[in-house]
Parts: structure tokens; C-alpha cells; sequence
């Protein structure tokens, strides 16, 4: 064996990586121009990059700028996030079957959200949305809190898991007494519960940019230390990381990640749970490879699925949660009894 | 002149919690030596292992790298002299032998810097010294046990240190992995002069890799030397309880340990 045998193998692993992104980020391309091209009205592709270069007021340019590409941006936003939090959820857990609801932000969100309506009068969008991040964040921090106790150097994967669905199972009970007493709270909690990314505008998107950025940058740096964490805490601190640091920064990733996510378009944790399944036969086991694979493809997967929504009932719209779980639950299945399922 | 110590561990307390495991024991390892921890089960091997390689605090006592107090010096800077292979390490389903070498190289990259030529030229060299290069896009789980064992430690070589301790290398091997996978230590140690502390099982292979063999019993160092020195029927009998003949290995000279029966207690 020549002394080199290795070399050409490596390179020859890392170009495929860099081909898979590439492809993966043509795709996220194609589904920015489905959505915003197709829908109850279709807009011809020449007409809508006229609608955003020199725009004229028609209804075409109305269409697109203030409801298409707002919807749009906040799809690959949510589903970017959404992916990537599932991904880091599944790796800190070590549980294929995680998801960022995990960590309580989904009945966090839910239960600010419809407490602020009874206890505040709370009545614009933009306010429900504020109060869902909050209640997010909180419940996150709580779930964490009590995940620490017992556990020495900070959580574990698994009081981390009882937590969260201690608090969850809590926040829900709540949710459910106060939608049963107000019908305004149980409307709002309905549309909410459904998952969508329509009608909601830049407001919304500016809303929640900040908290997807920086959960964004956080993923990027926890990546290196999740890596050396999956092969086991010994191994980890031998190799130089830092292991109660590493678990912070991966849990404030998925709540600032999955709860702007999830306060801006509702429940949507399923793309959480299916799009890593998807990214890891593509990126291995590498979180470097993995957080970005699985943030592209969480974003085409939630494009594409809200554009068929918006043009399989007309004149109505299925909601993109209700298409998600209606394609993504079969075909989930169908990949689990494929292949087994991965222990992680 | 003494020869340079690379690790010594001080009058040092060690347990977990109120159990503690060993306690007031010296030890020191010398630059360029393999050294072999060896003892009964639960004697607190391991857990001394643990303690040299800062994965486990001494509630009493200190444990010194190269003069400093390993506990003082950032644990990244730990990683770059010093590598640990605990015992019967797990890796996630399909991680690949590349991967799992690649990582290695984790206390050598920045946030911002997450691979470079150095990267690869470590992970290829550590590759190719444990003969591992036609597996490296190989899922870990479908090697062999000796394969897996050889792709941890190529792991640790990927780590670029020259102190390595390997907590039981050789568990769950046949005899012909277990050879393989101590030959390649024993290469590791004369080609690059690293320095080596193993826990080890087998007597008879520790007689025949080891420079040094520090038997223990009940948390307590009980002798410390030559295999030689060390492996002595008088010492089978008060650290195994272990009725034994010491004859020679006829093929590599060192003691061979033909156990007779377990002591009556």
C-alpha cells in the first residue's frame, strides 16, 4: 500500500459534498420560482421578475410583491429553521425520533399565544406572534432548567426528553381550558394549530429574521462539538470539547430556531422529524454537512408542499401543515420500514 | 539522569461520588514506554486510566502532564498531547471510517477554520499506518471487531499526540485481533516513539507488549516493572488469587502465565 493510498479517497469524499450542496441549493432555487409563480393565480416567470425589477402596480406586481414573495421568504425562513433544529435535536438527543416540539416550544408558543388573547385582549398577528416566540423561549428555558436537576454538568439527553414532555403535557392542559372558554382564543388557536406560511407578511418576516439568524449562527458553531459529542461524552472530553457548553448552545439553537419557526407559521415540527431522515443519506453523520443539508431541504420540502396545497382544492387552499402531514406521514413511514430506522 | 516523566499521578483520591475507588495511589509513566495496567475486575483500573486522561476529577491528590496540573491546562491543550480511547467507545449508525478518523482532528480546528491541508494530511497518514485506507468510506458497524478497534485508534493517531492511553484495546477481540490490534501499538511506539498506558486482560499478551506493568489490587498499586519483575507466581497468588506456574514464552521470551486453580478464600 503506497503512503498516500487515503489521500485521493478524502478528496474524492469532500467534491461529493460539495456537489450534494450545490444540487440541494438548485433545488431550493426551483422552489422559490414555483411558489412564486404558481398558485390561485399563475403568474407567468417573465411577468413575475418584471413584478420585482419594474414593478408597475398591476395586480400581477401586487400579487407577488406584497403576498408571493413574503410567503415565500418566510417558507424557506421556517423551513431552513425547522430542518436544522430537527437535525440538532435528533444529534444532542441521540433519538431519531425527536423533534424540536421536544423541547416544549411548540405548546410554549401555543399557550402565550392564546393566554395573551384572554388576558390582554391581544388581537393583531403581529402581537400573537410576539407573545408565541416569548412563550417559546420561556418554555424552553424551563424544559431545560428542570432537565439540569438531578443531572451533573448540565442535561442529559434523557431528563431533557422527560422534561420536555412534562412541561408539554402541562402547557397543553392549559391551552385546551382557556380555547374551550373563548371563541376568539379557539379560532386563533385553529389556524394557528394548522401550520401555515400564507398570509402573513414582511412584517412578519422581519419579525422573526433576527431569532432565525442568530439560532442559524449558533447551529453553525455547534456543529464541530455535536459531532464529537455523538461519539460519546468520554470521547468528546478526550477530544478537547466542552460538554456542558456544547449542550447549551445546541438547545438555545433549537429554541431561538424552531420557536421563531413555529410562532410565525404554527405547528410544523413534523418537518423537524422528517428532514433529517432525508439529509443523512446524503451527509452521513457529519453535522457539518448535515445542519446545512437538512436546512435546504427543509425549505424545498416546505415550498413545494405549500404550493401544492394552494393548487389541489380550488378555489380554496389547504394549509401547509395539513399537506405535510397528509403527504410527509406515509412517505415517512415508508422511509423508516425501507431502511431501518438510524440509531444515532 | 531519571527519564522524563510524562504523567504522574500523586497521592490520588478517585471514586464516583461516595464510592471511592482508589485512594492514595502514586504512579508515574516515562516518556517512550508502554506501560500496562493490569489487575483483578473492579481493582480500579480503569478508573485510574479515567484520572490520567482527565475524564474523571481526583477528589484528592493531583494528577501532572509534563510537570502541570492537568486539570489547569485548557482541555483543548490537553487534546493536542494527549489522547484518550475509553473502553468499548460507540459511534452513530452509519458514521463512516473517515468520519469517525476525521474527528480526531477536532482539537486542531477553529470555528472558523474547520478543515485544512494539515487536517487531511493527518487523517490520510493515520489511515494509511493502521491499513485502513481501502475501508475509509466503510460504515464503522459493518467492520470487523478488530477493523473497528484499529479504526478508533486511527482516530486517536489522527489526534496527532504523543501520549496515548487505550482503556482495554483488545475487549471483545478473538486472540488474532487481539494480536493484530497490539502490534500495531507496539509499532505506534517503536516507529514514532510514543508513549503508551494500557489496560490489558491478558496476562500473557501484557507480558509481551508492555515495557512496564503496573499491577494493581483493591485500588492500590501492588507492583511496578518488568513483566518479569512483575509476573511472579508469589504476585498471581496476592493480586488475582490465582494459583499459577510462570514458565517462558517460548516464542517471544517473556513470562507465561499457566493459571492452575482460583485461591480457596
Amino acid at each position: 500500500m503506497s503512503a498516500t493510498a487515503a489521500a485521493p479517497r478524502l478528496q474524492g469524499i469532500r467534491h461529493r459534498r460539495f456537489t450534494v450542496l450545490l444540487t440541494l441549493l438548485a433545488a431550493v432555487a426551483v422552489a422559490v420560482v414555483l411558489s412564486i409563480t404558481i398558485g390561485s393565480k399563475s403568474v407567468p416567470l417573465a411577468d413575475a421578475w418584471a413584478a420585482l425589477t419594474t414593478p408597475t402596480g398591476s395586480e400581477n406586481d401586487i400579487i407577488i410583491r406584497s403576498l408571493r414573495v413574503p410567503r415565500t421568504v418566510l417558507g424557506v425562513l421556517a423551513g431552513v429553521a425547522l430542518g436544522v433544529a430537527g437535525a440538532l435535536m435528533q444529534g444532542h438527543t441521540r433519538n431519531p425520533l425527536a423533534d424540536p416540539g421536544l423541547l416544549g416550544v411548540t405548546q410554549g408558543a401555543a399557550f402565550a399565544m392564546v393566554a395573551s388573547i384572554i388576558l390582554l385582549g391581544a388581537s393583531s398577528l403581529l402581537v400573537y406572534i410576539w407573545f408565541g416566540l416569548a412563550g417559546a423561549l420561556v418554555a424552553s428555558v424551563a424544559v431545560f432548567a428542570l432537565g439540569m436537576v438531578g443531572g451533573r454538568g448540565g442535561p442529559t439527553p434523557v431528563t431533557l426528553a422527560l422534561a420536555g414532555t412534562a412541561v408539554s403535557a402541562m402547557l397543553y392542559a392549559l391551552t385546551s381550558a382557556i380555547v374551550l372558554l373563548d371563541e376568539q382564543a379557539m379560532d386563533v388557536f385553529r389556524f394557528w394549530q394548522a401550520g401555515s406560511i400564507a398570509a402573513r407578511g414582511a412584517d412578519v418576516v422581519r419579525q422573526v429574521l433576527p431569532f432565525i439568524l442568530v439560532g442559524l449562527v449558533l447551529a453553525i458553531l455547534n456543529a464541530p462539538g455535536l459531532n464529537a459529542l455523538s461519539l460519546g461524552e468520554d470521547v468528546a472530553r478526550s477530544l478537547g470539547q466542552n460538554i456542558a457548553m456544547t449542550r447549551t448552545i445546541g438547545v438555545a439553537a433549537v429554541t431561538l430556531l424552531s420557536g421563531a419557526a413555529v410562532a410565525a407559521c404554527g405547528s410544523l415540527s413534523f418537518v423537524g422529524l422528517i428532514v433529517p431522515h432525508l439529509a443523512r443519506p446524503l451527509s452521513g453523520t457529519d453535522h457539518r454537512w448535515l445542519l446545512p443539508y437538512s436546512g435546504l431541504i427543509g425549505a424545498a420540502l416546505l415550498l413545494l408542499a405549500d404550493v401544492i396545497g394552494r393548487v389541489v382544492a380550488p378555489p380554496g387552499e389547504l394549509e401547509v401543515g395539513v399537506v405535510l402531514a397528509l403527504i410527509g406521514a406515509p412517505f415517512f413511514v415508508a422511509l423508516v420500514r425501507r431502511r431501518k430506522p438510524v440509531r444515532l | 539522569m531519571s527519564p522524563e516523566v510524562r504523567l504522574q499521578a500523586t497521592d490520588v483520591k478517585l471514586g464516583y461520588g461516595d464510592r471511592i475507588v482508589v485512594d492514595g495511589l502514586d504512579l508515574g509513566v516515562e516518556a517512550g514506554t508502554v506501560t500496562t495496567i493490569i489487575g483483578p475486575n473492579g481493582c480500579g483500573k480503569s478508573t485510574l486510566l479515567r484520572a490520567l486522561g482527565r475524564l474523571l476529577k481526583p477528589q484528592g491528590g493531583e494528577v501532572l502532564l509534563d510537570g502541570k496540573r492537568i486539570d489547569k491546562i485548557p482541555t483543548r491543550e490537553v487534546a493536542k498531547i494527549l489522547g484518550v480511547l475509553p473502553q468499548a467507545p460507540t459511534a452513530p449508525e452509519g458514521l463512516t471510517v473517515a468520519d469517525l478518523v476525521a474527528r480526531g482532528r477536532h482539537p486542531h480546528q477553529t470555528w472558523y477554520r474547520q478543515w485544512s491541508s494539515d487536517d487531511e494530511g493527518a487523517v490520510a497518514a493515520a489511515l494509511d499506518m493502521t491499513g485502513l485506507a481501502d475501508l475509509a468510506e466503510r460504515p464503522l458497524d459493518e467492520l470487523s471487531g478488530g477493523q473497528r478497534q484499529r479504526a478508533w485508534i486511527s482516530m486517536a493517531l489522527a489526534q496527532g499526540t504523543d501520549l496515548l492511553l487505550l482503556d482495554e484495546p483488545t475487549t471483545f477481540l478473538d486472540l488474532a485481533h487481539q494480536v493484530e490490534v497490539l502490534e500495531l501499538v507496539r509499532h505506534l511506539h517503536q516507529e514514532a516513539g510514543r508513549t503508551v498506558v494500557m489496560v490489558l486482560h491478558d496476562l500473557n499478551l501484557a507480558a509481551r507488549y508492555a515495557d512496564r506493568l503496573v499491577a494493581m489490587r483493591s485500588g492500590k498499586v501492588i507492583a511496578v516493572g518488568s513483566p518479569h519483575e512483575v509476573l511472579t507466581e508469589e504476585l498471581l497468588g496476592e493480586v488475582f488469587e490465582l494459583d499459577a506456574k510462570v514458565i517462558e514464552d517460548p516464542v517471544a521470551g517473556t513470562p507465561l502465565v499457566v493459571p492452575i486453580r482460583p485461591r480457596s478464600h
